[in-house]
């Protein structure tokens, strides 16, 4: 019999971002909610704490990080679970192209519509908690090349637990621990702008992270895939 | 209990399928093997449902795996699939192991398990237009094989507002599209009215003429002729 097909990468990474970014926008709580989810968190911690300025200030990196960490975390089930739970999943383990070609197109349309809101969102939570003025470069920045790290080291997490029927707890253990130096090195940054000081060295790790992500990710996940379905 | 008493139920695995060792095949030499189970065990929760299995799919084959419900049907089509590992053995394409090649094999397969895989977000033709491309199939001509199916006007339906039946219509539209020569088929005729039942069985018997194969489980009586269908029996075992 004749087999011919018609196969690049090119075709099946926009093939799936293509139907995730349809997907996500018919089922538009997936894009709501954890954006309101942030944006609560964030404006909960001046009614706790007080309107004080400067205390304020002096967390607000920390807060806008942890709350888009926590935020991420809650969208993450989605990535994998529904193409799980209706056997999509299983169809493209067995398609002919690269499963590292399909999962990293599905964390690339995972960020667009839970990664980038956030950036978009955050200089006015950044406003609320009366940031330091000199940060917002810094925010935006650590922000830009921090989220989709969060979404790719997620996935693995995702993977992982995509067998599970209540894996959501365990999801949060095994994924949380490995945002630790995302979020270190990304306050931290945000702190040194600040003073007004150069954080070059705090974004070139938070980038060093990104790229080492984005091309071993995919393959992490990938066999962690392999193994849920099995 | 079973166990304790040292009663053995022996496996009685029926191999009609082609095994070149008990049966020789005395048909046109041109008979292609496309797949070839050797010594598959499959153990699930500590029970053994199946064990050193061997047997070979040839081109023109069409395969009913039979068996009472938890004799390892879906596991060995999984397994053959290379969707699940096997506890031993492999199962070989081309006289290579599906899992060192699984690119080139899965060009040549067409599964479809339980799950029909149908996004509830996505139209009928949208589903059909993605499974087809993300398996490297002609797309341009979805809205004639949403017609083959019965689901002409509901093209544009969104699938969470179709039945569990067009759910697995929509799924088993890519066989008509499908270049692929392995069908491995778990239950194709589930939430099928009969009508339905009956044009895949002709879709089938046309598959295998072509040259194609056909491997399915499925608790009806199929009607083919009975030289046309080959049969796996798998037991239940106790231990």
């Amino acid at each position: 019999m004749k087999t011919d097909h018609n196969l690049s990468y090119k075709s099946a990474f926009s093939l799936i971002i293509k139907r995730d970014l349809t997907i996500a926008f018919r089922h538009r709580d997936d894009i709501i909610n954890p954006l309101l989810f942030f944006i609560i968190v964030v404006t909960l911690f001046p009614l706790g704490i007080g309107p004080e300025s400067t205390t304020l200030a002096r967390i607000a990196p920390g807060i806008i990080w942890v709350a888009a960490l926590l935020s991420t975390l809650l969208s993450l089930d989605r990535l994998f679970k529904s193409d799980h739970e209706d056997g999509s999943l299983e169809q493209m383990m067995l398609s002919p192209h690269p499963i590292f070609i399909l999962v990293l197109a599905k964390i690339i349309a995972h960020w667009l519509v839970t990664g980038l809101p956030l950036i978009f969102i955050a200089p006015l939570l950044a406003v609320l908690l009366h940031l330091n003025e000199n940060s917002y470069g810094a925010l935006m920045l650590t922000l830009l090349l921090g989220t989709p790290v969060l979404s790719l080291l997620g996935a693995i997490g995702v993977a992982l637990t995509v067998g599970i029927k209540k894996g959501g707890v365990l999801l949060s253990l095994l994924v949380l621990p490995l945002y630790i130096p995302i979020l270190i090195f990304a306050t931290s940054a945000i702190d040194t702008a600040a003073m007004n000081l150069p954080y070059s060295g705090q974004l070139a790790i938070i980038a060093a992270l990104f790229f080492g992500s984005l091309t071993l990710a995919p393959f992490a996940v990938s066999a962690a895939l392999k193994v849920s379905t099995n | 209990m079973f166990h304790k008493f040292g009663i053995k139920i022996i496996q009685k695995v029926i191999l009609l399928a082609n095994s070149q060792n008990i049966q020789p095949s005395n048909e046109q030499t041109d008979k292609q093997v496309l797949l070839s189970a050797n010594e598959l065990t499959c153990i699930r929760e500590d029970r053994i449902l199946f064990e050193a299995l061997n047997f070979s799919v040839s081109s023109g084959d069409i395969i009913q795996v039979e068996g009472p419900n938890g004799s390892g049907k879906t596991s060995l089509l999984r397994i053959l699939a290379g969707l699940s590992q096997p506890y031993d053995g492999s199962v070989l394409f081309q006289q290579q192991n599906i899992v060192d090649h699984a690119d080139a094999f899965h060009q040549n397969l067409l599964y479809l398990g339980h799950l029909p895989g149908v996004k509830g977000e996505m139209t009928a033709q949208e589903n059909l237009a993605f499974n087809l491309a993300l398996h490297g199939n002609d797309v341009s001509t979805a809205e004639e094989t949403l017609e083959e199916v019965n689901l002409l006007g509901f093209e544009d339906a969104l699938a969470s507002h179709l039945s569990a039946g067009q759910h697995r219509r929509i799924a088993l539209a890519r066989l008509w599209q499908s270049i692929a020569p392995i069908w491995i088929l778990d239950e194709p005729f589930t939430a099928i009215d009969k009508r339905g039942v009956n044009t895949l069985e002709q879709l089938f018997l046309a598959h295998a003429q072509r040259g194609g194969c056909v491997i399915l489980t499925t608790h009806q009586d199929l009607s083919f002729p009975e030289d046309k269908v080959k049969k796996i029996t798998l037991d239940y075992r106790f231990y």
